[in-house]
């Protein structure tokens, strides 16, 4: 019975463009009434699978079902169960919202009798009621987005792929579409691909982590978060009278000392004070080191606080390193180049 | 585990009842619908049409009429609208696919639940409606002529055939080369230079000695001609088939291979 409920299944699946392969033999699964989170950096393979689920490009190898059809046998039927909402929806920019959903409802065979009641039907759920009269170049890229998850839905398909539904879109827009995917996953099967993690941990009950077009991680959010099993700390230190520890070096060294093994990363602060993030594996804890630390030092301790790693941790930890491109890393905080070396030799 | 992946693999099939899908005939005509509607929501529908009846109207029709006074004949005008076919059709199919597959409305298209020939079937014709327009704006003239004195209508019916024939297969050609490019200006250059080439072969007949026959045979102009004198042969027909037949499959092959790429 459990057996027949797997939405979408891919094995060994992979393509190749030329030398390289975006994608690399990934398997998984994804059952009736998943929200299913698709997370990666950019490049990592998650259009590329997410284009061979919806037919639109066909896989160099390995198979795929959705809603039990193989995406190489029968793509009509797999394109008739499914709803697809591509990276940056483009929709035609000349046609009206009213005019565009029909077009959609025709392609889709919804009856003549029951269009009516369809659009009227996405059009509540999406929130379009104030743009109805307009054509969609009048309309800002939330609106557009949602035009688009409207037509992905005018065919009530049990299963939705959404390819990074919220980027571009301004916090307020995100947030918005996020709730509306999170009433439409109530009875459907979806997968949502983003590198939004705060999205993740609002809308997905499951995330596959991908990297290179290979999975690295799934589960839970907050299992896998538990499972990398390492702790944070985040202290402030202020340099006072002592000139050296503006620069923040014998800080980080005394802190290594202190925690062997511990991704050191500094963090932006203000001039006075020296911040950094420290991660360190395994679940003890070292406040009180930290504090003895910094008296012995006679540094004054102005902020320690320990967490539990977030998902940003284990999505950094997971795509960062063994010769990924080092696209975020170095973004948010000025890494000390040592705490650069840590981080990347690290994992 | 093994068990219930064979399991799954049997029982895969019943997992979901296949979603509604249209019937060929629907989905091509709402997508030629789309294609027809959308000339006429920018410029290019009117500006098309404008230069059509423009073109045809003043600069050749007017003079040659006049000049074959006392013959009611419509052979000039016919004439004139074949040199300008190489010139409008291109401009009518540049943008079928290379637009949308610039813009990524394609991708939205073809993951609906609709076969590949009837997207290019659906933008094969609703590019050919608005030529339909163009041409059917040249009906006043048949009807003016017939008022100056004792018109031939076989001839008329096959120039017009004859018009509908040519211009869709320039428009076939025009679709193929759309779809091999994103960009829609090098589809008009492309499908414009190539077709006036083929459209002038008969002109040059003389510097192709033995081989004048095939070349002939493969000129769109001289089935027009052809056709345009009332005489419908078998031959001119399935020339022009043939070559709309061989495009849209060309069309097909090349969305086929955006899947392999």
């Amino acid at each position: 019975m459990a057996t027949s409920d797997v939405m979408i299944e891919t094995r060994e699946l992979s393509k190749v463009y030329g030398a390289q392969r975006a994608v690399d033999r990934i398997s998984f699964e994804i059952r009736r009434g998943e929200v299913v989170g698709f997370l990666g950096p950019n490049g990592a393979g998650k259009s590329t699978t997410m284009k061979i689920l919806t037919c639109f490009i066909s896989p160099s190898e390995g198979t795929a079902k959705v809603g039990g059809f193989d995406v190489f046998d029968d793509p009509l039927s797999v394109r008739s169960v499914l709803g697809y909402l591509p990276q940056r929806a483009s929709l035609y920019p000349e046609m009206g919202v009213v005019e565009y959903l029909e077009f959609a409802a025709d392609l889709r065979a919804i009856a003549r009798d029951q269009r009516r009641a369809k659009i009227r039907e996405v059009v509540e759920i999406c929130g379009l009621k104030d743009v109805l009269g307009k054509t969609i170049n009048e309309l800002s890229y939330g609106y557009r987005q949602r035009v688009g998850l409207a037509q992905a839905l005018i065919h009530d398909p049990p299963i939705l792929i959404l390819d990074e539904p919220t980027a571009d879109l301004d916090p307020n827009e995100s947030a918005e579409v996020i709730s509306y995917i999170k009433e439409i996953g109530k009875t459907r099967t979806i997968m949502l691909s983003t590198h939004d993690l705060a999205e993740v941990k609002e809308a997905c009950a499951r995330v596959l982590i991908v990297n290179r077009g290979k999975i690295v991680a799934d589960g839970a959010p907050d299992e896998l978060a538990a499972k990398s099993g390492s702790v944070k700390y985040v202290l402030a230190i202020d340099a006072g009278k002592d000139e050296s520890v503006r620069k923040s070096g014998p800080v980080i060294e005394a802190v290594k000392r202190v925690a062997a093994g511990a991704v050191v990363r500094e963090l932006p602060g203000d001039d006075r004070a020296t911040t950094l993030e420290v991660s360190v594996k395994g679940s003890g804890d070292q406040r009180r080191e930290f504090f003895r630390m910094a008296v012995e030092n006679k540094w004054d301790l102005l902020e320690l606080r320990r967490e539990a790693v977030q998902l940003e941790e284990v999505f950094r930890q997971l795509t960062v390193g063994e010769g990924a491109p080092r696209r975020n890393a170095g973004s948010k905080a000025s890494d000390t180049s040592a705490a650069t070396k840590e981080s990347s030799s690290d994992v | 585990m093994s068990d219930t992946e064979t399991t799954t693999a049997t029982k895969a099939a019943s997992v979901l009842a296949r979603g509604s899908i249209g019937t060929p005939l629907n989905n091509t005509l709402a997508i030629a619908r789309r294609e027809f509607v959308s000339y006429f929501s920018s410029p290019l529908g009117y500006i098309v049409i404008g230069m059509f009846l423009l073109l045809v109207g003043f600069l050749f029709f007017i003079p040659f009429a006049f000049l074959t006074l006392g013959k009611a004949t419509l052979q000039p005008m016919f004439n004139s609208i074949s040199w300008l076919l190489p010139l409008i059709c291109p401009a009518i199919a540049m943008r079928t696919f290379a637009e949308e597959s610039r813009t990524g409305t394609l991708e939205m298209l073809i993951t609906q639940p609709v076969r590949d020939w009837e997207v290019i079937l659906g933008k094969f014709f609703g590019a050919l409606g608005l030529l339909a327009v163009c041409i059917v704006g040249t009906f006043s003239y048949p009807v003016i002529i017939s008022r100056m004195g004792e018109l031939d209508w076989g001839p008329v019916a096959g120039g017009y055939l004859g018009l509908l024939l040519g211009g869709a297969a320039y428009i076939s050609f025009g679709v193929m080369v759309s779809s091999f490019t994103k960009d829609q200006i090098t589809a008009f250059f492309v499908s414009f230079i190539v077709g006036a080439v083929f459209f002038l072969m008969n002109k040059a007949l003389i510097f192709f000695g033995g081989a004048a026959s095939v070349i002939e045979y493969l000129c769109p102009d001289y089935h027009f001609a052809s056709i345009a004198r009332g005489v419908i042969d078998a031959r001119n027909i399935i020339y022009f088939c043939s070559v709309i037949f061989i495009c849209l499959l060309a069309t097909a092959r090349s969305l086929e291979s955006r899947r392999w790429s």
